[in-house]
């Protein structure tokens, strides 16, 4: 490809060149040789810069006292790892980040387990009830997040929600004026229901759409030597689908752990904040108390965990990309 | 014989419940933004909207500074999403049909910040936009969004941009194109599916946007829609009428772009997620 490169640079030179000082072909090669930077050089540059100098600023602010009187008064006070012995050593970060983990777990088992059934129920179905499903999947998984969770409110709603009601007519009384979010067991269930909703169509039709790539021999085998569905599950779409699991599952992870909108949206993180979870809680700390330095130690931290959670699945990544490059 | 007649049904029948159960949200949105308010807060949930009305899309569309957040939220979607594509189709070209050193460094960087949790590093984000007395622009809203979506658009286009037989451009160029003639007139034309499918993961990932407008923008004239709709019960109070009206009209082009993209979307977003 190189070649080609040097080709295509290298034939018009002749003509470009009116007897300037430097040796015409030397220069154009140059040039050619400089295309790719020039062309990389704006999704670099920016990426460095908002992203890059986002997360030093945010490193350097996590060692700073920076509370409301600093900002106005634009002074830069550095009180070393105070902030980080502060949240690493209070009861509440660990409270947090033991619910942030459990609440990310939950939601990627259901979400797995959910999206996996209904992938594969999406395999055994006819034509007909396919597109059926499909299109309710795809309602879901089209329905902005923002607008989901006003919805999701007004469901739940706690005098004309539609849940309390269906509940109520169902026969379980109790429900009938039931306020959802005033527990932290009942949001995080409202939370959850959401998150799975709108979760769900990504890994079912993903996975419905890997499982139309087996070679269908590999099943007529396993049936011929006797296996039945959970057998034929085990033994050949999931070997065969492995790394489609992996990269899903912690996907799924990563998304479900760094929810904001969601999680916020629906209650704030009340009742009591105890419903925060670690992105909240850093908003909370930081934007909401005021304490930005320490909200900023703590968003390094909230970083750090995901980074800890999802380290064999980015390694994995990393490398399977490198070999490929 | 029963058992297979089981077998036969409860897959059809799981079918339907679940489609229920996924669309039903979606529906009930739109349901109860046509309905007329005794329905919506009648003791037995009316089911359909029997005699429809516009009226909660007018509270909506009339509420202060409707129209602000809509051109706001369109603006910063548009230009942003429009952007991220530019450079990322010039990038994306060098990274899929060049070699050169550094490649493999660019690649992996764009596959690390596509994983960025831009939702916790938000208070950076402010102290860096007031530092720059910025605030309250949609200016470093914008370029906060195109950097969010760029590197999942340089991903992707890669893989668009390397699909398309590197023969067609060769025998561009052997006809007397330059490079970049070859590329505008035979690579470019074939990559507008790619084009599209990228640009629908950009759009709904900027219109969706919350935590950075919710800290960058306190000032309603600079705010987008999401903002909006979450302070619904400032806006309408309990007027779930009016909340359904506007979440529907937010939703609305995201329905739509989803349903005339969705195929190649779909295509697209798999093999960007699958590809990390």
């Amino acid at each position: 490809m190189s070649a080609q490169l040097k080709e295509a640079a290298a034939e018009p030179a002749p003509r470009i060149s009116k007897g300037g000082a430097p040796p015409p072909r030397r220069s154009q090669e140059r040039a050619a040789k400089s295309v790719p930077y020039l062309l990389i050089l704006p999704a670099a540059a920016v990426t460095l810069l908002l992203l890059g100098w986002t997360l030093v600023k945010n490193g350097m602010l996590s060692f700073q006292n920076l509370n409301p009187r600093q900002l106005i008064q634009h002074v830069t006070e550095w009180n070393g790892v105070e902030n980080y012995q502060e949240a690493l050593g209070s009861a509440d970060f660990w409270r947090v980040t033991g619910r942030s983990v459990v609440f990310t777990g939950a939601n990627v088992v259901l979400i797995m387990t959910l999206g996996c059934l209904i992938g594969l129920l999406l395999a055994r179905l006819g034509t007909k009830l396919r597109l059926l499903l499909l299109l309710g999947l795809v309602l879901a998984w089209a329905m902005p997040v923002v607008a989901a969770t006003t919805v999701f409110q007004w469901l739940f709603d706690q005098r004309f929600g539609v849940v309390n009601h269906v509940l109520d007519a169902l026969g379980w009384h109790a429900m009938a004026d039931f306020n959802w979010t005033s527990g932290q067991f009942s949001t995080f269930f409202v939370i959850t229901v959401l998150i799975v909703w709108q979760s769900i169509p990504f890994v079912a039709i993903n996975l419905y759409a890997a499982t139309t790539t087996i070679p269908k021999e590999l099943y007529e085998a396993a049936s011929l030597d006797g296996a039945g569905p959970w057998k034929q599950f085990t033994s050949v779409t999931f070997p065969f689908l492995k790394p489609f699991f992996l990269a899903t599952t912690f996907l799924e992870v990563i998304w479900v752990f760094k929810a904001f909108t969601q999680v916020f949206a629906i209650s704030e993180g009340g009742p009591d904040r105890l419903t925060e979870t670690l992105p909240v809680y850093a908003f909370v700390e930081g934007m909401g108390n005021q304490h930005f330095g320490m909200g900023a130690a703590i968003s390094i931290l909230t970083i750090v965990i995901l980074l800890a959670l999802t380290a064999y699945y980015l390694r994995l990544v990393l490398k399977q990309e490198e070999d490929e490059l | 014989m029963r058992r297979s007649l089981l077998g036969r049904v409860w897959p059809g029948a799981t079918a339907v419940v679940l489609f229920i159960g996924f669309a039903f949200p979606v529906y009930w949105m739109f349901a109860t933004a046509f309905k007329a308010n005794k329905d919506i807060v009648a003791d037995t949930p009316v089911w359909f909207p029997t005699s429809p009305t516009f009226e909660h899309f007018e509270t909506a569309v009339n509420a202060d500074g409707f129209w602000t957040f809509v051109g706001n939220s369109f603006a910063v979607t548009l230009i942003a999403v429009g952007l991220s594509l530019v450079i990322a189709l010039l990038a994306s070209f060098a990274v899929a049909r060049m070699r050169f050193k550094g490649r493999k460094s660019f690649i992996l960087v764009m596959m690390t910040a596509q994983m960025a949790p831009w939702e916790v590093m938000v208070i950076a984000y402010y102290m860096i936009v007031r530092d720059a007395e910025m605030l309250n622009s949609l200016v470093p809203l914008t370029a906060i969004y195109t950097v969010m979506v760029l590197p999942f658009t340089v991903l992707t286009l890669r893989g668009y941009v390397a699909a398309v037989p590197k023969e067609l451009e060769e025998s561009a160029m052997v006809d007397g194109c330059t490079r970049a003639q070859a590329f505008v007139r035979v690579i470019f034309p074939l990559l507008a599916p790619g084009l599209m499918a990228t640009s629908l993961f950009g759009f709904i990932t900027v219109w969706n946007e919350f935590p950075m407008v919710l800290i960058l923008n306190k000032d309603a004239a600079a705010q987008t829609l999401p903002v909006w709709l979450t302070g619904f019960r400032t806006t309408f109070g309990d007027d779930w009428g009016a909340t359904m009206a506007a979440s529907s009209l937010f939703a609305v082009p995201i329905l739509i772009l989803f349903v005339i993209l969705q195929r190649k979307a779909v295509g697209g977003l798999t093999s960007g997620a699958v590809k990390g």
